[in-house]
Order: structure tokens, then sequence, then C-alpha cells
């Protein structure tokens, strides 16, 4: 361990967090424009050319709002929620490699933050720790829109996670590896491709990777017409913001995750590598809002029986013809 | 079966298709304060009191606009000029009230009282909505050319 390896590292660790922060504020704003043109309408247009200053906006305007803590709260819980939910939504990005190993100083490096033997396992266990936050939200506000939304939220994440599982028991099946750098380098450019391999596989994951962040048309946990806002009702100013980033940051690791468990990581043809990359889950972040416009929220019991009927029979039987081709 | 399919599972790219059709049209919006899309011909807004072409007003307070008034918004009181015409010492409408019928514009004999196009006059208190006669009259000199032509030939075409 030499000081050259830790300062790249920590150049990596910084380049991506800030990518992945911008990428968060202005994942607020694409939705925000691509939701009204859906709708016919234009969306933000005055903060900057397009609305395109209108994160900033938001975020200077939610730093300057009370921050205010209910008198019926549970004081600690209530405070560590939003950074419970923030910083698992960050972690799991470390493992996915975003760019091919480059050479610097006579030492390679590849372009991931930890090339983890057993990255899958890294993220399933991290997304995992993100549903305490929404319970713990859920409990300590002591309100029952947010009790609701936190015990929905808690259902629908642990009964979608059984059918994420199985889908990405697929992508190791077929790599060999729990690796994600392996993984990538084992689907090379187009072809290889897992999505075209088992595209079963990757509808699953994908519908269970949206159901997991609590996004639409799974969005129960904040379903405004129901449950006010759901698990962060009581909450406002910074700690509400930190459950909106919380929200975008898990939306775009699950596309980066996508993209590298289905969709070939970094290959792609003519362009860098890191620019595919971002090309993939930009593309991902763009359906998740395209969805959101199109789908209409689904009933609790419609949710649970679709993820245990529907999805984990289909993911079941996809391991094991997978399993018996792949013998 | 079919049906199931076409219900169930079909509906889901129909409705993907649909956003999609939408996200690629132009817009419905009006970026409104910046952008006004004009009023029809017809269109009743903000009253206005016309005068004559040498400046004096048109209104000689006979009270008819008030009488066909049904939401009772119009108040006037009479006084002799020193000519000794009669015109009026107080004329006002409560824009609460009024409903912009134009039944005043109608009953009109002297072609004083006309809805005009304005319609940004939003307050925030109750009795800036009384307008009075120096609210309601022309500027003189005039600024803009008098609408009467244009609203004797488009507004009501059974006149003559």
């Amino acid at each position: 361990m030499d000081w050259t390896f830790l300062i790249v590292k920590l150049i990596q660790v910084i380049a991506v967090f800030a990518v992945l922060l911008t990428g968060c504020a202005y994942m607020t704003w694409l939705e925000r424009k691509l939701v009204a043109r859906i709708q016919s309408r234009l969306g933000p247009m005055n903060a900057g050319y397009q609305g395109l200053l209108q994160p900033v906006a938001d975020m200077i305007k939610l730093l300057f709002k009370e921050d205010i803590t209910p008198k019926h709260v549970d004081k600690f819980i209530y405070g560590i929620a939003p950074l419970a939910s923030f910083i698992p939504a960050t972690l799991s990005i470390a493992v996915v490699p975003f760019g091919d190993s480059i050479t610097l100083f006579g030492r390679t490096y590849d372009l991931v933050i930890s090339n983890l033997n057993v990255g899958i396992l890294y993220v399933l266990a991290i997304t995992s720790i993100g549903v305490y936050s929404i319970i713990m939200a859920g409990y300590s506000s002591n309100s029952k829109y947010s009790l609701l939304g936190g015990l929905r939220s808690s259902a629908q994440m642990i009964s979608y996670e059984i059918g994420m599982g199985l889908a990405i028991v697929v992508v190791i099946l077929l790599s060999g590896s729990l690796n994600l750098v392996d993984i990538v380098d084992k689907q090379g450019s187009f072809v290889g491709w897992y999505v075209f391999r088992n595209p079963v596989a990757f509808v699953v994951y994908f519908i269970c990777a949206v159901a997991e962040t609590n996004r639409s048309p799974f969005d129960l946990p904040e379903a405004e017409s129901e449950l006010v806002a759901g698990y962060h009702t009581e909450y406002s100013s910074m700690k509400f913001g930190m459950f909106f980033v919380a929200e975008y940051a898990n939306m775009i690791t699950v596309g980066a995750i996508a993209t590298t468990l289905f969709f070939g990581g970094w290959h792609g043809p003519f362009l860098p590598p890191i620019v595919w990359f971002l090309i993939k889950v930009a593309a991902f972040q763009v359906f998740y809002i395209w969805a959101r416009g199109t789908l209409p929220r689904l009933r609790y019991d419609q949710l649970m029986s679709f993820g245990w009927k529907v999805l984990l029979p289909i993911a079941v039987i996809n391991v094991m013809v997978t399993a018996f081709f792949v013998l | 079966m079919n049906d199931f399919i076409k219900r169930h599972i079909l509906a889901i790219p129909i409705g993907f298709y649909t956003t999609l059709k939408n996200l690629i049209r132009k817009p419905v919006s009006v970026q409104y304060p910046k952008v006004k899309i004009p009023m029809a011909p017809r269109y009743r807004g903000l009253h206005f009191l016309e005068r004559y072409e040498d400046g004096s007003e048109r209104c000689v307070c006979c009270g008819l606009c008030a009488a066909a008034c049904p939401a009772d918004a119009i108040y006037m009181e009479p006084e002799e000029t020193e000519k000794g015409e009669r015109k009026a010492r107080i004329y006002e409408i409560n824009l609460l009230r009024c409903i912009f019928c134009g039944f005043c514009e109608e009953a009109c004999p002297e072609e004083a009282i006309f809805l005009g196009k304005e319609y940004e006059f939003s307050d925030d208190a109750r009795e800036k909505f009384i307008y009075t006669k120096e609210d309601l009259l022309v500027k003189w000199p005039r600024t803009k050319p008098s609408p009467v032509n244009f609203i004797r030939k488009k507004r009501r075409p059974y006149m003559k």
C-alpha cells in the first residue's frame, strides 16, 4: 500500500461521488422535464435555460427551510433515519466497474473503487440495509401515515428482494463469478450480453429493482393519495432532502448494476468505456421516468400477489432452466 | 385467453407507446406572463367609459345600465354641468359583483360603457374592486384608438 495507490483511489472515490450526486440532482430535473412532456406540459422553464438551474434552486430552497422536529418523535432514530437511507444508497456504487483498467505511473488500476470478490453479495447486502432507514423513519415519526408507509415499504422490499436475488443467481450461473469486474469481462461487447442470453432474468430483475427503489408503479410507501407522503411525511428541510437524494441515488445505482449485470457494463464500440457506461445508465434512468409517466400505482394486494405469485415462480423456473443448460 | 392478453399484457406496451407519442408532441402550455394568447373579438373584460371626440363624457347617467345589471353591480348619482347637461357625479362598478355579462353595454343608449379586453386586474383587497368613474373613463388624450367602431362591427353586427 503506497501513496500513489491511495491518492488514485481517493480521486476515484471523490469523482464517483461527485458524479453520483450531480446525477441525482439532474435526475430531478430530467424527471420533471420528461414527466411534464409526457403530460404535454413544459416543466421547469424559469431557472436558467430550460430550467437547467432548477436543481440548484431546489437545493438552496431545501437548505434554507426550517428544520422541524415534531414534539412526539423519537428524536435519535428520527435524526439518523435520513442518513441511514442516504449512505447505503451511495455505498453500493463502490463495486460497480465503470471502465477498463488504466495504467498510471507503471501501475494498473481497475476503474472500480473496490474490486470485491463477492461484489454481487455486497450489493444485495447494502440494498437490504436501505429497508432499515424506511422502517426507522416510519416508526420514529410517530405518525400513522409514516408508520403505514414504512410497513408497506418493508414488506414490499423484502418480498421483491427474493425475486431480485433469484434473477441475479442466473447471472452468477452464466458467468460463474460473484465479482462484478469478471461478470463485465465475461459478457464482452454486445452479443454476449446477458440480457440477450437470458432476457427473463433481466425483466424480473428490473421489475424487482423498481419495487426495491420504491418507484412508480410500485411507489406505495409514498402514495400521496393515501399516505400524504408515506415514511417522510414528518420530515422537512435537508432531512427530507436526504430521503429525496437517496431515492435518486438508489435509482442510479440500480441502473448501474443492471448495466453491469445485463448490458455488458462499459463495453461498447467507438466511444470510450466511461461514456458507454454513462449512456447505458442514463438510458435506464429515462426508462424509469418513462415508466413513472405511464403506469398507474398498484394496489397493495396486487403488489404482493404479483411479487409472490408471478415474479417468484418465474424467477425460480428461470434459474432451474438456466442451470440445466449451463450444466 | 386472447382477451386476457390484450387487457393485461399488451396494455403495458400500448401505454408506453401512448406516453412516447406525447413525449414527442409539442407541449400545449403557454408561458403565460411572458406569452399571452390574443383574446377573442367578443371577449368581455374590464369595463371602460367612452368619451366623445372632444373629450367630454358620453355617459349621461340615465341609469339604464344599472337597471339592466343582473348582479346589481353599478351605482350612480347624477349632477348638472355648467352648460346644463346631465352627467354622472358618482359612477361605480363593483367588479366583485359583476358577472361580465355585457348587459350594461347592450342597454346603454349613449354608447358610453363598453367591456374591454383587459383581464389582469386582480388585487389584494375587496375595496379595491369598486372602480370609480376616474378608473373607468378612458385616458384623455387617448393613448389607444377608440375601440368603439371595432366593437360595433365585430361584437354587435346586428346593430345596423
